[in-house]
């Protein structure tokens, strides 16, 4: 067959598709791996998909760059009711100047990442609301992710560098590098010359684009910012709120003060390679970022996990979901002003966990346990009673005493409820995930609505709490934890003996072979997804993750609105953001 | 540090009471300054990434940084002595970290903790990431690791306690007026990060580059 004569049979098998006959022409190719849609169409398929069908939930926006086209990728799932994956696919065959329409006006939770597709990738989507950049900054040359883009330290496109691998030379970085730095300047800049673009602000100031306001000023408002030296925004997070009064009329997140290039560096690192960087992402819950990557390469690869490692990988997952829910319930009380005390209860339990793992991965924090196939190594004698002392003793009466001291607490309470309120649509339309999601009285918990690893033979329960305020979230995650230590008691009784990684040599290079995998894990703070995309070679072609916090800054506005500008501090901490993963 | 009071040699009936030779010490203005300095050293409220979970842990019970008369955190540059660059540098990040540095008041330290502070670390090759903070302020001292470990991380508190006393009043710059320390040049978000060092290489290439246009 000639191509012309496959494009034919392609194009008539895919106008027999039924959604072509709602939205004709919208649905240009069925493949396995989704449906390629035209881009003039792809607005109306996807009111029509979230209307009639019952995709409400955008959970994620990515892009990759083929050789001939770009491609942008969306990975919708029923949240109301649960629904299997369903994968749209544009191609932008324009590769001087990708242009498609934005689908926020479907779904607001694409907002952030057609923003984040924008920024590294350059792709234009037209009618987004405030498309600017948001990792990088105004002003940064080039788009990071296209295949063209070379770093000042680019050496060669995949890792083991030749120089380095067998004989292990070394030279330093800045030696190679004309600027003896990380940094290249286009030829002919002049720094004297130059200008940062300024961001205006001008939507959240209330500026009308059109008139400007015939002054130009209102006022009454002022604008306020907040971090990126802060000490309530969790690390390098900066908020520009305009005010008027006490009151927040506008919020816009600003963030990428902690863009350390995950992506890019994993396109070129080998697949083992990756593990590690992962710990990086969310860094207080290593462990769940391990299980999400390893989860996508098993996809890949269609590897079988042994028993054992099985339950351990659960164990590891629920004890790392306790470490982070007690931090972020003590850090929101240090954001309302219960200075330390509760963060340091919550800290004096991590230190306990995280004696487990060192004993087990031999770090504390940056585990880099799991790996393809299995665990790294198997638990060391003794661990398990240690395990058990914590679970069945010592953390039920730490919880007794983080409700007697906490829960009832008079101004605790008079601060949270109410503040913050989002309602199940908005939270599901934000693409809200984790505890934020089921605050809102959405119970959908991946755990359940997609059971990975073994996690279909526990019994739990999926909190959840109807009100979507801050005092909701605050709720979810403790009734989390006590679901956790349900989870882990089963888990521990349950751990069979047996080996820990599948029969055969240990490698160093995987085989991964070409194909897409999309693995989604409930991590502790909302849906960790890994986007990996192989073309047989030994480092990915495409690598992205979706961060669940990243995602649910979405809505920081629109729970903000109206409300003073200290619960701004309260409502932040309660979305408990984890600066490596919002930025990667 | 302490010497005792020497009584010998004092005439007959001018011993000195017993209580008060044991509270009365000699020793050096030099010894006095530093010790309150070294023991009362204020860090920085300011984290970065990774390794800032792991200063936290220094703070919390298990480590318990007060008893190094640290426990006071300050979120404002002008109140701090120590920054303690504890994570990855973002190239856009970094001119904050400079103001902040600048805003400092004299005498101020700077501990750069975890690989990455100290040259970049993992994500050295990273195009939005600074290979290092002593590239553009200077530094004390190195904790590495990545994380360090909490132990780590006191040991490096421990050695800005050492260089604390082995500096003299009589010589800190910081109060001289012929050595006043000029703030840091600040780096600007251009197309890329610039480092205002590199103006003078830069002119040039710009210069002859517009005489190429014209010519
Ligand atoms: S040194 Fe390691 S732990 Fe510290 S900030 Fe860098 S990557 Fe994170």
């Amino acid at each position: 067959m000639t191509a012309e004569t496959i494009a034919t049979a392609q194009a008539t098998a895919a106008a027999s598709h039924p959604y072509n006959e709602v939205v004709p022409g919208a649905v240009l190719e069925a493949t396995k791996t989704g449906l390629v849609v035209s881009p003039d169409r792809i607005v109306e398929l996807a009111r029509y998909l979230r209307d009639e069908q019952g995709y409400d939930y955008c959970s994620m926006v990515t892009s990759i760059d083929w050789p001939q086209y770009f491609e942008v990728v969306y990975y919708l799932y029923g949240a109301a009711t649960p629904k299997d994956a369903l994968v749209l696919r544009v191609r932008l065959t324009d590769k001087a100047n990708p242009v498609m329409p934005s689908l926020t006006s479907v779904w607001r939770g694409a907002d952030f990442q057609e923003r984040e597709v924008y920024d590294l990738m350059g792709v234009r989507f037209e009618g987004h609301p405030n498309l600017r950049r948001i990792l990088l900054w105004e002003g940064f040359e080039g788009h990071p992710l296209r295949k063209d883009y070379k770093e000042p330290y680019f050496e060669e496109e995949s890792k083991p560098f030749k120089s380095r691998h067998p004989d292990g030379a070394h030279q330093w970085a800045e030696d190679r590098v004309p600027w003896k730095d990380n940094v290249s300047y286009p030829v002919g800049w002049d720094p004297d010359l130059w200008r940062s673009p300024e961001v205006q602000y001008r939507r959240i100031m209330g500026v009308d684009e059109a008139t400007g306001n015939g002054d130009g000023l209102r006022t009454e408002r002022i604008l306020v910012n907040m971090g990126p030296q802060h000490p309530s925004t969790h690390g390098v997070f900066r908020m520009v709120i305009a005010v008027e009064g006490e009151n927040v009329v506008g919020l816009e997140p600003e963030m990428g003060y902690l863009h350390r290039c995950h992506e890019k560096i994993g396109e070129r690192n080998t697949y083992i390679m990756n593990i590690a960087f992962t710990d990086r992402l969310d860094y207080v819950s290593s462990m769940s970022n391990n299980l999400g990557y390893v989860l996508a390469v098993e996809k890949l690869m269609g590897l079988q996990v042994p028993e054992r490692a099985e339950y351990i990988r659960v164990i590891m997952a629920e004890l790392t979901r306790i470490i982070s829910h007690l931090i972020a319930v003590g850090f929101l009380f240090n954001d309302l002003g219960a200075y330390f005390t509760p963060a340091l209860y919550g800290m004096r339990e991590r230190e306990l966990i995280l004696d487990l793992f060192e004993a087990a991965a031999g770090s504390r924090m940056m585990c880099n346990y799991m790996r393809f196939g299995g665990v790294m190594a198997d638990l060391p004698a003794g661990w398990v009673e240690r395990a058990r002392n914590l679970v069945w003793n010592r953390l039920p009466k730490v919880m007794e005493d983080f409700e007697n001291l906490l829960s009832g607490n008079e101004i605790f309470q008079s601060r949270t409820h109410g503040v913050g309120v989002l309602t199940a649509a908005e939270a599901i339309n934000y693409s809200m995930s984790g505890p934020m999601l089921r605050a809102s009285g959405v119970p959908y918990d991946v755990r359940r609505a997609e059971p990975y690893s073994i996690y279909d033979r526990f019994e739990f329960d999926v909190c959840s709490r109807p009100e979507g305020d801050v005092w909701a979230r605050f709720r979810v995650r403790m009734d989390e934890i006590y679901q956790s230590l349900r989870i882990l008691k089963q888990a521990l009784d349950g751990l069979p003996e047996g080996p820990i990684m599948p029969p055969g040599k240990k490698q160093y290079q995987v085989r991964v072979p070409a194909g897409e995998a999309y693995a989604r894990i409930e991590g502790p703070k909302g849906e960790l997804g890994f986007f990996v995309v192989s073309d047989g070679k030994p480092n990915p072609y495409r690598y992205h993750v979706r961060a669940p916090t990243f995602i649910n800054l979405t809505s920081l506005e629109k729970m903000t609105l109206g409300h003073k500008i200290a619960d701004a501090v309260v409502i932040l901490g309660a979305v408990d953001i984890v600066l490596g993963e919002v930025d990667r | 540090m302490n010497q005792q009071l020497p009584t010998n040699g004092l005439p007959e009936g001018q011993q000195l009471p017993e209580d008060l030779k044991k509270n009365v010490f000699l020793t050096t203005v030099d010894n006095v300054y530093n010790w309150g300095r070294a023991r009362s050293m204020w860090p920085m409220m300011f984290g970065l990434a990774c390794c800032a979970i792991e200063m936290i842990a220094v703070q919390a019970a298990r480590f318990d940084l007060s008893r190094f008369g640290m426990e006071i955190m300050r979120a404002s540059p002008r109140q701090a002595d120590l920054m303690i660059v504890s994570g990855t540098v973002s190239k856009k990040m970094l001119p904050n970290i400079v103001r902040l540095y600048n805003q400092m008041p004299e005498p101020k330290y700077v501990l750069a903790m975890g690989a990455c502070a100290t040259s970049g670390g993992p994500f050295k090759e990273g195009y939005n990431v600074v290979s290092g903070i002593d590239k553009f302020i200077p530094v004390d001292v190195y904790v590495p690791g990545c994380p360090p470990t909490p132990e780590a991380l006191l040991y490096g508190l421990m050695r800005v306690h050492e260089k604390v006393f082995k500096q003299s009043v009589k010589t800190a710059p910081w109060y001289r007026k012929d050595q006043l320390n000029e703030p840091v040049p600040q780096p600007v978000l251009g197309p890329d990060l610039y480092n205002p060092k590199d103006r003078e290489a830069l002119k040039k290439i710009a210069e002859a580059a517009q005489a190429a246009n014209q010519g």
